[in-house]
């Protein structure tokens, strides 16, 4: 039978759970235009040497990446939208890695746990 | 013969799991998901050997050679990456807009602004053109760094940002490939909106590039 993948997945889908629309083209410029505005609060983050001295520093980029980083995983890559088994399938290696490099982190004398 | 034409003339046949996706799709987030682990290993060796460089060129900070007494400045070109972060940004939107472009293919397009964001051809070729001078700027990168001392057999900080940024370079010339072949294919035959799945496909592929980058310019360029 030849019909859209969509309405061939719907066909086989035993319980109704399809991929939802994806976001209209109004969403991906403003994703975009915020993409951009965390990019360019980073740069100028780092050209503050104040504010690079500071302890808040790298947990600001550190946050700010992250965010990049889910904002294009949930809008561009339609994790949002998406069956969750991509979120399954994706998450999980993810988890799997940043565990991995917390781990090796503290492996390597890159993070302290203060005990006392 | 017989058996020739029923191989040459059959149509094409998706599979499909229990779940009523398409396998493909699966394969690409799995695939997605064991680079994940790829990447993570090759950053966490970055992070593991950050600072323990003997020798310069240092990313940050400026090194006087002691047996030349030559002052090397500090080696990442900041704007230069920054201006490459946002090409590279941009990209994930032409992306985007040439997928929703094939998705939308057969919906009519009455003003000039429709046609042109239904246009994927425009949009394929815009990010392929996008990642084309991401690698650019990455080649006037590495050449700069070779001639400001920084090899990948200098020191510890030029051994593993060389391998970081070089692994994610191949990647992204891999996805360029990806782009041009369904860049070729719309012009050849046109993608429609039964093709939606295989741009879909490379757009997960071209995302993830995208975002992997998102952590290295923090991690590497910008954390100190």
């Amino acid at each position: 039978m030849n019909v859209p993948d969509s309405a061939e997945a719907a066909l086989h889908a035993p319980t109704g759970e399809v991929e939802h629309s994806h976001p209209t083209w109004s969403i991906y410029w403003k994703v975009a235009t915020i993409l951009t505005i965390i990019t360019v609060a980073e740069v100028w983050a780092y050209y503050i040497p104040s504010f690079v001295a500071s302890r808040g520093f790298v947990p600001t980029l550190l946050i700010l990446s992250a965010l990049k980083f889910t904002i294009v995983v949930m809008f561009y890559m339609h994790l949002k939208y998406d069956h969750r088994i991509f979120r399954v399938l994706f998450t999980g290696p993810l988890l799997i890695a940043a565990l991995t490099l917390l781990a090796l982190m503290f492996l390597f004398g890159h993070l302290y746990i203060k005990v006392m | 013969m017989a058996t020739s034409v029923a191989h040459t003339s059959a149509p094409t046949h998706h599979h499909y799991t229990t779940l009523g996706l398409d396998s493909r799709k699966v394969a690409i987030w799995a695939f997605i998901g064991s680079e994940c682990m790829l990447f993570v290993s090759l950053i966490s060796t970055y992070l593991i050997y950050k600072g323990r460089s003997v020798i310069g060129p240092f990313p940050h900070e400026s090194w006087t050679d002691p047996s030349t007494g030559q002052v090397l400045k500090p080696i990442l070109n900041i704007p230069v990456t920054s201006a490459s972060t946002f090409v590279l940004l941009m990209s994930s939107l032409f992306m985007v807009l040439a997928l929703a472009a094939v998705q939308n293919k057969e919906l009519p397009k009455r003003t000039r602004g429709e046609r042109i964001l239904g246009n994927s051809k425009l949009w394929l070729f815009m990010t392929a053109l996008a990642g084309t001078i991401f690698l650019s700027f990455q080649a006037f990168e590495f050449t700069s760094f070779v001639h400001e001392g920084l090899s990948i057999r200098r020191n510890l900080f030029g051994s593993t940002f060389f391998t970081l940024t070089g692994f994610h370079g191949a990647h992204v010339t891999a996805g360029v490939l990806w782009l041009v072949t369904l860049l070729a294919i719309d012009y050849r035959r046109g993608l429609g909106s039964r093709d939606s799945l295989l741009v879909d496909i490379c757009a997960l592929y071209w995302h993830f590039v995208d975002v992997v980058w998102i952590v290295i310019f923090t991690l590497v360029y910008l954390l100190r």
